[in-house]
């Protein structure tokens, strides 16, 4: 039995992969920031089958709250053994470019906030030997675009500071998963126009599952958008300059 | 929120009709939005015509209510959200020896869906609808009360809301009460009928033995062997899971053809195939629950075959005293037009009430078939079948249906008047406007 801390866990994504370990029988201790939506999920894992289920509410950006969440998370489950940090927020780009406060309160949630968690999240799996991270970042991370680089570059600085975790705990048997989706159809991406790289936050979900349980350390999914990002990322900066994404 | 509108079909897809906008529904507590447009209920776009329809206003995606509330695994209660679908509750509840009380042709139904159009079974004749089995539900409206409704409270809006066509405000979530089965296994016999005689001889002979009977007929069969077809009856049986080779294998039509692939060169042949299929008069076997109940469901899309333009399906149902010869002059009609489907389902509806007001089942026989869209030619083949149905005292299944009139409508309805008093104000659908019932 897997013991789960889900922080950002009223997200799609995220309730869709909690449902996957609830069918498991594992334990889950869901993090987020609506009280009444956390109790909506915790009463559906239960009955999916989890063997249990516990709530606290916290807002990411309270970083103050992360080590008492982290206590109360430890005696609901005994110890932690995974962890996925699913939050995150998709700023308006072009409102981004008007208005800087906007642009780092999208960098304090996007990056500041996870990277602060997982540094208390790191000391502690690493001194107990064992343990998973597991962190939604983006494939808007690998490269920066006109349309999206504040929430790109915000991404993509967390996927650098998880490839620098995972250099550092190397060796002391604590995995760290970055988890790349491509575009999904979730809340987040709400008003846009869906075509046929969207994909369903169930499927999203099934990849991070069987991830986690392969112990894999980057995970594209999809799995075609590892082959599209490794097109945009080599694309020449003349050619990349004049395209329109 | 609100979400793009593009997608939002019937299974029949037919009429075309786009909504001005969707808003996606998540959470339990949430309001509905503040719009000027008609607003309607939409789950998971398995009705037909356009009673999920609502051209330039605003969808109601209940898809998001998908969550369990709570599985009494001793009693067989089941509370869940609206959005969930029957084919999620059978995954939970079947290993643990519990079943839906009715099921529809398809798995792939919300359960807000199952009661706004309360649906029947192969056990009408001895469940009835699906709205008998609901303990309770919320109905969330758009000035943002909600009511509770049993049996026993708010028994009006229990009554409006159950085949209410989503027209008394959302569900939020419900509560059915399960049946306890031996196992996933259904044992079933299948008998040749010969005739529409022969159908007749085998419902009233089958209906005290067995909870499930139905018949597929061949529709372009005429003179003596008009009605003739496959009559099939089943029980739940004991046995091991692994007895029976069953696999979720899920083909899919991939995209649309360019135009039917039901149409006069294919219908007779497969038809004829399937009737002969059969050679011995009676075949005994054990299946799996899914491939009994949902042949359908095995393939992703089906409703894909009938091409871009769509097809129209046809339930209806007529009273026992004018039944046979009703149906007689229905199947006559439908083969002189030399149209009609690959699965045509006759079954006796039992006598049991439904507490739905608009409920669709009623003491009688009950044909369905599906028709290629072929423009005004199948219009008026429908339009013709709905004179001898009105003419019978029968009724069109509103959930089925794209094109009735709304004098038959009225007859067949009579309390529509009511489910017009507790309509939301802010509600309507096509089918809604078409009928004459509101013009939110």
């Amino acid at each position: 039995m897997r013991k789960v801390v889900v922080i950002g866990a009223t997200s799609a994504i995220a309730e869709a992969t909690a449902r996957l370990f609830a069918a498991d029988g594992d334990a889950l201790f869901l993090v987020g920031r609506n009280a009444a939506h956390l109790e909506q999920m915790a009463d559906d894992l239960r009955t999916r089958g989890a063997a249990r289920v516990d709530t606290f509410v916290m807002d990411a950006n309270d970083l103050a709250a992360h080590e008492t969440m982290l206590a109360r998370a430890e005696d609901a489950l005994g110890e932690l053994d995974t962890v996925l940090i699913a939050y995150g927020t998709l700023p308006d780009q072009t409102a981004c470019q008007r208005d800087v406060d906007l642009a780092l309160a999208a960098w304090q949630t996007n990056a500041a906030s996870p990277m602060a968690l997982l540094t208390r999240l790191a000391n502690r799996l690493e001194s107990r030997g064992r343990g998973t991270l597991a962190v939604i970042s983006s494939v808007a991370g690998d490269r920066g675009r006109k349309t999206n680089y504040v929430y790109g570059s915000a991404k993509a600085a967390l996927t650098t500071f998880l490839e620098g975790l995972r250099h550092r705990l190397h060796g002391s048997g604590v995995h760290v998963l970055t988890i790349k989706p491509g575009l999904v159809d979730t809340p987040m991406t709400e008003s846009f126009e869906k075509g046929l790289l969207w994909s369903t936050p169930e499927r999203v979900a099934r990849d991070i599952h069987r991830a986690i349980g392969r112990q894999r350390e980057e995970l594209y999914t999809p799995g075609f958008w590892r082959i599209v990002m490794l097109a945009v990322r080599n694309m020449p900066r003349w050619l990349f300059k004049r395209t329109n994404f | 929120m609100s979400a793009s509108p593009i997608g939002y079909q019937s299974w029949g897809r037919y009429p075309a009709s786009r909504p001005a906008r969707a808003w996606r529904m998540r959470w339990r507590d949430e309001r509905l939005p503040a719009c000027r447009e008609a607003m309607l209920p939409y789950g998971n776009g398995r009705s037909y015509g356009d009673s999920c329809l609502n051209d330039a206003g605003v969808l109601l995606d209940t898809r998001g209510l998908d969550r369990f509330i709570h599985f009494d695994r001793t009693q067989g209660v089941i509370r869940c959200e609206a959005g969930v679908l029957l084919a999620d509750i059978l995954d939970l509840v079947v290993p643990t020896g519990w079943f839906l009380p009715v099921t529809p042709g398809t798995r792939f139904v919300t359960v807000g869906g199952a009661i706004a159009n309360d649906v029947h079974g192969k056990n009408h004749h001895r469940a009835g609808s699906f709205g008998r089995h609901v303990r309770a539900f919320e109905l969330l409206r758009s000035d943002g009360s909600r009511y509770l409704c049993t049996p026993e409270q708010n028994v009006d809006w229990f009554g409006a809301t159950i085949g209410g066509l989503g027209l008394t405000g959302v569900i939020v979530w419900a509560e059915i009460e399960l049946v306890p089965i031996p196992g996933p296994l259904i044992s079933v016999e299948s008998v040749r009928m010969p005739s529409l005689d022969a159908f007749f001889r085998l419902s009233a002979a089958s209906d005290r033995d067995y909870e499930y009977t139905v018949a597929w007929i061949d529709c372009l069969a005429r003179g003596r062997a008009l009605g003739r077809g496959l009559f099939m009856r089943g029980n739940h049986v004991r046995g091991a899971p692994g007895a029976v080779r069953h696999r979720r294998l899920q083909p899919a039509v991939p995209v649309t053809p360019p135009f039917s692939l039901v149409n006069d060169w294919t219908l007779k042949p497969l038809n004829a195939l399937y009737y002969h299929r059969q050679r011995r008069e009676r075949r005994q076997r054990i299946d799996h629950y899914e491939p009994f109940f949902y042949p359908l469901d095995g393939v992703r899309q089906w409703n894909r075959l009938y091409g871009p333009r769509g097809f129209l399906q046809y339930q209806c149902v007529v009273p026992h005293r004018n039944g046979p010869d009703t149906l007689v002059r229905l199947l006559e009609r439908i083969a002189e037009a030399r149209t009609g489907s690959l699965l045509s389902v006759l079954k006796v509806f039992g006598d049991r009430p439904s507490p739905g007001w608009l409920s669709f089942p009623r003491p009688g026989i009950t044909l369905a078939l599906d028709f290629p869209n072929r423009g005004s030619r199948t219009l008026e083949l429908l339009a013709r079948l709905d004179e001898l149905v009105l003419e019978a005292d029968g009724a069109v299944y509103p959930a089925k249906d794209a094109r009735m009139g709304a004098a038959l409508f009225r007859h067949a309805f009579p309390r529509w008047r009511c489910l017009r008093r507790y309509a939301d104000p802010a509600f309507s659908s096509d089918l809604w406007r078409r009928l004459g019932g509101g013009c939110a």
